[in-house]
């Protein structure tokens, strides 16, 4: 009964991580555009969503009782460390061997702002469809 | 909460950005300079932005590394009427290109205003976060 209720938003909140963890990226990459050598970093949303919903259960939980609650899948917390970081390509060489390409991480960014804003309302609609079902008004 | 961290990497690209600023300051402000301090010509300044990781692997800061003096041969001009002309009479000035510092003025003015905007980014849907469900 429990999975059923929470499971679109554990897929959600896991994609609501992975976008964090995307912003994090990209903002690196922002406030690296001037630092010689410096390789910008990024990674496919798409694998990482998809190794981030085939692994259930990122912290082990452990039951002392057989009545316990299921958490298998519900703390994200460490799914920082399930996607594989890829380089960017460079599009513009550049002396220092800086390969922040300023325009895309720009538009990369206000991208996935959105897209983790969506993320944000898919949530809280689940969310009040569920408390409208619990009070029953 | 990883979105906090976005406020590490940007004010730390904001602080070596002003700390940039500040040299293109120092280098414009002695542009005529003939002589500092130590009685020899004023001398270019540049920093130098080093990455550094701000505890996760992917909330990369950067850091001011060191701030180099350029070597450049200083502007000479004769005049020998100066007390600080050579044997031949030249006065040697600051070596300070003041296009270069222009153009660093504005590349680091821009920085400085991305990693503005993306901290407010980082704000405002921080915000939108903590008011979900509402």
């Amino acid at each position: 009964m429990l999975d059923k209720m929470i499971g679109s938003v554990d897929f959600q909140s896991k994609a609501l991580l992975l976008r964090a963890e995307r912003q994090r990226t990209i903002a690196s990459n922002i406030a690296n555009v001037d630092t010689p050598g410096y390789v910008a970093r990024d990674f496919n949303f798409k694998e990482a969503m998809e190794a981030a919903s085939a692994s259930q259960g990122l912290v082990a939980t452990h039951k002392t009782d057989n009545r316990h609650m299921d958490l298998s899948g519900l703390d994200g917390s460490s799914l920082g460390n399930v996607q594989k970081r890829g380089y960017s390509v460079q599009s513009q060489p550049n002396m220092d061997n800086n390969t922040v390409d300023l325009d895309r991480e720009r538009a990369n960014f206000v991208d996935n702002a959105v897209r983790y804003e969506a993320t944000l309302r898919f949530i809280s609609g689940s969310a009040k469809t569920m408390l409208s079902a619990i009070t029953g008004q | 909460m990883s979105m906090f961290s976005i406020f590490g990497v940007s004010g730390s690209a904001i602080s070596a950005q002003s700390q940039r600023l500040n040299v293109v300051a120092s280098n414009l402000a002695n542009v005529d300079a003939v002589a500092g301090p130590d009685g020899k010509a004023y001398k270019a300044r540049q920093v130098v932005f080093q990455t550094t990781l701000l505890g996760a692997e992917s909330a990369a800061g950067v850091r001011v590394k060191e701030v180099t003096e350029s070597q450049q041969p200083g502007r000479k001009v004769r005049d020998p009427t100066s007390p600080l002309a050579d044997a031949d009479g030249y006065v040697t000035h600051s070596n300070v290109n003041a296009v270069d510092e222009m153009v660093n003025m504005i590349s680091a003015s821009r920085s400085y205003q991305n990693n503005v905007e993306v901290m407010n980014t980082a704000k405002t849907l921080l915000l939108k976060t903590l008011q979900m469900g509402q």
